[in-house]
């Protein structure tokens, strides 16, 4: 070792390099776990659903149009859903929708499922089927900067 | 190198009235400081789940009561399906019963279970005129973020109130009593 870095050796005990590995692979397993899908990928899996391709004009009229109740998708989550929406009864703002402007967007399976279930029941009293839920995420994927 | 600085300040002692305001300062619960209302333990699943619609409120705020009775019933939540996992309820609500009324000595349950009918919240607001709560960059009272900036981390300190955008001057009153 050049004699310059031994100082390093001399003061780190021997087993940080393991523990320094555990930490790296923890890491990578907790990151695994919490994004495990990506917006395209959950556009093909409804388009696969609904064995139709999503439609992007059809999901956004889905998106911007009342279905029965007194909000839209767009009445929380704006229109277009480009920046910080804000919920519609509380006023609490709500990360961008569109994957191009929110990263995290659609990157978790169990969310994704969590809240379509939740929001489709808040805008339309029912699930959401398939082939919609396929035309919302090709119109959010075709929002561009 | 000058040899006072080797020889450390010798600590006066304090007068004996001083140390027993120390000490009863020391003593006092800390149980009302505003700035500390989210508990040290808070689930991320509170935050996550409970607070990504609404602030996620202080457990203290409400009795046990009124905790069991909300989550017991998410899916008609004020209005609209909140429902989780059942392990997630179950953890959530256990948590919420641990920490229960701890704030301003809660225990009446208030109408519906809402804080914002509580006698004590609506004694602290009470100078608040009633169209502050209808302006759209308040929307609602349990929108506690439109003031209290720090409600999100559990601080309700009176320094961190802010005057929301766009509300008329003459109601600026209230936040500075």
């Amino acid at each position: 070792m050049n004699a310059k870095l031994t100082w390093i050796k001399d003061r780190c005990p021997h087993w940080l390099p393991a523990v320094m590995l555990a930490a790296c692979l923890a890491a990578a397993a907790g990151t695994v776990r919490a994004g495990d899908t990506t917006a395209a990928q959950q556009l093909e899996r409804f388009s696969a659903q609904a064995a139709t391709p999503g439609q992007a004009e059809r999901g956004r009229i889905f998106f911007t149009s009342r279905h029965g109740g007194e909000w839209s998708c767009a009445s929380c989550h704006g229109n277009p859903p480009t920046s910080a929406g804000k919920h519609a009864s509380t006023g609490k703002p709500i990360a961008a929708l569109a994957p191009a402007f929110n990263p995290q967007s659609f990157t978790d399976t169990a969310k994704v499922d969590k809240w379509f279930r939740r929001n489709c029941k808040d805008v339309a009293q029912r699930e959401c089927t398939p082939t919609e839920k396929a035309d919302v995420l090709a119109y959010l994927l075709g929002l561009m900067r | 190198m000058n040899a006072q600085f080797h020889r450390l300040p010798s600590h006066p002692s304090l007068p004996w009235a001083a140390w027993l305001l120390l000490a009863l300062a020391a003593a006092l619960p800390a149980q009302a400081d505003e700035r500390q209302l989210l508990p040290a333990n808070t689930p991320k699943a509170y935050t996550q789940e409970c607070g990504s619609c609404h602030t996620a409120y202080p457990p203290g705020m409400l009795p046990a009561l009124s905790w069991q009775r909300v989550m017991s019933g998410l899916d008609k939540h004020y209005g609209t399906d909140a429902s989780l996992d059942e392990k997630t309820v179950q953890q959530l609500a256990a948590w919420l019963q641990a920490h229960a009324g701890t704030y301003k000595r809660v225990a009446e349950e208030p109408p519906q279970d809402r804080i914002t009918q509580s006698n004590w919240f609506r004694r602290e607001h009470r100078g608040i005129d009633a169209a502050v709560w209808k302006h759209a960059s308040v929307k609602s009272a349990a929108n506690c973020a439109a003031c209290h900036s720090g409600a999100d981390r559990g601080n309700f300190d009176e320094r961190g109130l802010r005057f929301p955008a766009g509300l008329d001057e003459r109601h600026r009153h209230a936040w500075q009593d």
